[in-house]
């Protein structure tokens, strides 16, 4: 069975006054249909960029992407036209952010907002529009939808908001949900709920879901899969329990480690030494070495290579090679 | 001095304001050494009345057979003397004004910046026209009344450059080591807020000199000297017959004014890096 | 509902002190101006003696204290009393009442045009930021902020109505009396196109600039990218979601701008003999008429507080934001 995405070799790079900035290198990855992936990494680790380049929503931000393919539906979205990959956004893949309130717009009603995009991409009627908002309304949860629809962004709580955002989203049934950091602007007991939330919607709408987060918890509860990210690149990809139980890189042992989910939970709190690489003195070789206790002289050499340690779960260091 | 060669490399990269700093710096010398060179007087006739440029007039003369190339020459005197001491009139009750207001906060701060607000709300050249016409028009009395009309806004700038300013680390040591709110407004704060206030005055210069021109043409300037604003008013009567007499005077200040902006939005690259341009 | 009912309220009840304030500056001028009412009537009847120079500054109340003469001159205020023009012999309030329609009627055509102009051109630089049309935008505002105002209305007039001879110099109508209704208003309108083209391009270069400078901020907010990504075309994705957010700075300045404008106008109606304030103000300098200036001064700054506070209210009901803060 061919995936629902499948990226390959995806580079995004900016152009800045010292030059261009390579944020995503190399990325491959995949979304089987009706499957949650999670993309974790630290902040800086390219990994907005990359769910942003997906979309192509780099571009007016001054990205591009330089290589690779963006295969969603056996159809790479970098080839399309722009009127082409209009009919995807929005419509077959759905995109919400991390800041509910900045990504919606403040002088519209939410109403308005969601019914946009069914008349963009259904080509309903207002009215029609109308009824089909308050229903996506009342799906996503939102008490009393009828008073809600008619009601600006600042009118609800942070928690509210998200659930619009999922409801926009959502409104045209995509195949597909890329949600960058869904809860991390959000109060703590309201983050449990937005994901619980976007489980129950996954499973009803069988809609496979790509998050990006840097909380582990989040990742261990709702995903299948994890692509873990460090400096813009891929350092390891695996089925979760793989990942969490197996970690193979120093890093995600050290992610781990440090988010208190393994077994030494009693133990003191680590921190990974050292701090991400500056985007324009990238290391030749591994972009972790310099921070990574176990390095050795090859780890300098040249971009370590994805290694098999297990049915679908690849990790790209050295070491597992050394310990088949 | 390093520090102005670091500057001066960055204002070098703003290629029209480069272009625009030499053409000013040769309208400055025009108006500093143009009268000693050029030694007719500007109000006194010297021929017929109204004649189009010539070899002997090279810019014509005006309605009353005066020198219009004299006139100029002056005009850059007064136009510049009064754009820049009327924008320096207006910063210094700006830096006041704001630095109090935004060093001391709450009571202070919020009396005087409802006096600022209320001054916004004054229309400037009505109140300009208003307080010359009471205290009668001379070049003092103009650049004055400008520099009371134009202070507001430096006011604000500099009020929320020293709110930005007065928590840093370097203030709060200053007033452990016990200098007086005065230094440490005067030699601590200022020199940090000092470039964007830079900036603003500068393009304080050339709204002052299209004020002080607009002034001049309804008859509000120094009856003793010559100014732009005042020979295109004299131009004004004869525009059917002389289009030039008006049109000569106003390129003069169009080109000054231009190149003053020019260099102000060279200094903001230079003096602001924060404020890149997109 | 009730939030903006007392959100109008609040902002209205805030004019009050602003107007007593200008009240308050006019009030010192008129006593840090040379010579009195009665020195000037005085002086009119001839040499009057100084017993009876007296007996006048007795019975205009200038003998009193000058807190209470304030009192009184907040209560001719209040009877939009505004003094007596010595020079036409009549009424300031009359004199500014029967100018302020032509000036209004410059300044809402020179404001509405600008708006028009200068959004449309802003919102064309920043979506094809950094094109030709862009640096065109750009080079035309940096050449028209440098360009006083009046000179440019005399050279128009030089182009337009003496070389070309297509449009009118002055004036506001012509003096005909076997016109229609339809007729004079086309009549006025060709005697308005060259004040307010004049009056409006600075504005416009204004407006164009900072509603690029706005939209180019708006363009890197969060919700433009959710709007993207919803897949609405880069043509919606400006025009609705970006103009309308960018919009509301550009009304802000146009309403603070009210007062600029109007002395913009002031020289505009002196270069173009259109018969409003700005003509008035002329004449009173010519005749040295105080009085008549300060009564200006004082109307144009209750013209600018008044529109101030409806940009305001107007602003409240364009940004839902606003009201609940």
């Amino acid at each position: 069975m061919s995936a629902l995405l499948q990226v390959e070799g995806l580079s995004v790079q900016f152009a800045t006054d010292r030059g261009p900035v390579r944020a995503v290198e190399d990325l491959s990855f995949s979304v089987a249909a009706g499957e949650t992936v999670a993309m974790v990494g630290e902040s800086g680790s390219g990994k907005s960029t990359a769910a942003l380049s997906l979309l192509r929503l780099i571009e007016p931000a001054g990205g591009q992407v330089s290589a690779g393919r963006i295969l969603f539906d056996d159809v790479d979205l970098l080839g399309l036209s722009s009127r082409q990959l209009r009919g995807v956004r929005g419509s077959r893949i759905g995109m919400i952010f991390q800041d509910p309130m900045m990504a919606l717009n403040p002088i519209f009603t939410i109403g308005w907002q969601i019914s946009e995009s069914l008349r963009e991409h259904l080509g309903l009627s207002r009215r029609a529009a109308r009824d089909r908002t308050i229903e996506l309304l009342q799906r996503v949860g939102i008490p009393a939808p009828e008073q809600r629809i008619d009601q600006y962004p600042h009118n609800l709580s942070g928690g509210m908001r998200q659930r619009v955002m999922i409801a926009m989203a959502l409104a045209c049934r995509p195949s597909l949900l890329i949600a960058d950091e869904p809860t991390t602007a959000l109060d703590v007991t309201v983050q449990a709920q937005v994901l619980a939330l976007i489980n129950t919607l996954k499973d009803e709408f069988g809609m496979a879901v790509l998050l990006i987060t840097h909380d582990l918890g989040v990742v261990w509860e709702t995903a299948q899969r994890v692509v873990v990210m460090y400096a813009g690149r891929k350092v390891e990809e695996g089925s979760v329990s793989d990942v969490f139980e197996r970690p193979e890189h120093p890093y995600t042992r050290g992610l781990l480690k440090t988010a208190r989910l393994t077994d030494d939970r009693a133990g003191p709190l680590v921190e990974i030494p050292g701090t991400v690489p500056n985007a324009f003195e990238m290391p030749h070789g591994c972009r972790f070495a310099p921070r990574c206790a176990q390095a050795f002289a090859r780890c300098e050499d040249g971009v370590p290579p994805d290694i098999k340690v297990a049915v679908g779960h690849d990790v790209a260091c050295l070491l597992a090679e050394r310990a088949p | 001095m390093k520090s102005f060669l670091h500057f001066w490399r960055r204002f070098r990269r703003n290629r029209a304001a480069l272009v625009a700093l030499f053409v000013l710096l040769a309208i400055t010398l025009i108006a500093i050494v143009g009268p000693y060179v050029y030694t007719v007087d500007p109000f006194e006739m010297m021929g017929r009345a109204s004649t189009p440029p010539s070899k002997r007039f090279w810019l014509g003369t005006d309605v009353s057979g005066r020198d219009v190339l004299a006139g100029l020459i002056h005009g850059a005197r007064v136009s510049l003397l009064i754009g820049v001491a009327a924008s320096l009139c207006a910063t210094l009750v700006g830096l006041i004004v704001g630095a109090v207001a935004g060093y001391y906060g709450r009571a202070v701060d919020n009396i005087l910046m409802r006096c600022t607000d209320f001054f916004l709300t004054i229309p400037s050249f009505v109140f300009a026209v208003v307080l010359i016409a009471i205290f009668r028009p001379s070049v003092t009395n103009v650049t004055i009344a400008i520099g009371i009309v134009s202070w507001p806004p430096v006011a604000r700038l500099v009020r929320a450059e020293f709110i930005a300013q007065r928590e840093r680390e370097y203030v709060l040591a200053a007033r452990a080591l016990g200098m007086s709110d005065i230094e440490i407004m005067i030699r601590q704060i200022l020199p940090n807020a000092l470039p964007p206030v830079i900036v603003v005055s500068s393009l304080l210069v050339a709204t002052a000199i299209l004020t002080e021109s607009g002034l001049s043409f309804l008859g509000l300037s120094d009856p003793n000297v010559i100014s732009w604003g005042y020979m295109i008013g004299v131009g004004r009567t004869v525009l059917r017959l002389a289009w030039w007499m008006p049109a000569i005077p106003g390129i003069a200040i169009l080109v000054t004014v231009l190149c003053i902006n020019l260099v102000g939005e060279g200094l903001n690259d230079a003096l602001n890096p924060r404020v890149q341009r997109r | 509902m009730s939030a903006t009912l007392w959100f109008v309220i609040r902002r209205t009840l805030q004019v009050i002190p602003v107007v007593l304030a200008i009240a308050a500056l006019n009030f010192l001028l008129l006593h840090l101006a040379p010579g009195d009412a009665a020195d000037i009537i005085a002086a009119q009847s001839g040499g009057a003696s100084a017993e009876f120079t007296a007996e006048l500054r007795r019975s205009f109340g200038l003998d009193l204290p000058l807190y209470q003469q304030f009192f009184v001159y907040i209560g001719r205020l209040l009877t939009f009393d505004l003094g007596f023009s010595n020079v036409q012999h009549r009424p300031v309030f009359d004199l500014i009442a029967e100018r302020v329609p032509a000036t209004l009627l410059l300044m809402v055509v020179s404001i509405g045009f600008a708006l028009l102009i200068g959004v449309a051109l802003g919102i064309i630089s920043a979506m094809r930021h950094r094109s030709w049309v862009d640096s065109v935008v750009s080079v035309i505002a940096l050449l028209v902020y440098a360009t006083p105002q009046f000179w440019l209305g005399l050279m128009l007039i030089v182009l337009f109505s003496i070389m070309f001879g297509t449009l009118p110099s002055g004036g506001m109508m012509t003096i005909a009396t076997d016109m229609s209704v339809w007729e004079r208003a086309v009549d006025i309108g060709r005697h308005l196109i060259l004040p307010s083209i004049t009056l409006a391009l600075f504005y416009v270069a204004v407006y164009a600039r900072l509603m690029r400078a706005s939209m180019l901020e708006i363009y890197t907010f969060d919700f433009v990218t959710t709007a993207r990504a919803k897949g609405l075309s880069e043509t919606r994705v400006g025009l609705v979601h970006a103009a309308s957010n960018a919009l509301l700075p550009v009304i802000t300045l146009a309403g603070v701008q009210v007062g600029h404008l109007l002395g913009g106008s002031i020289l505009i109606e002196t270069v173009f003999g259109w018969p409003g304030l700005g003509r008035l103000v002329f004449d009173a300098l010519l005749q040295r008429d105080l009085n008549l200036l300060l009564g200006i001064l004082f109307i144009s700054s209750i013209v600018v507080v008044l529109a101030n506070l409806a940009v305001d209210l107007l602003y409240g009901f364009l940004d839902p934001r606003i009201v609940h803060q």
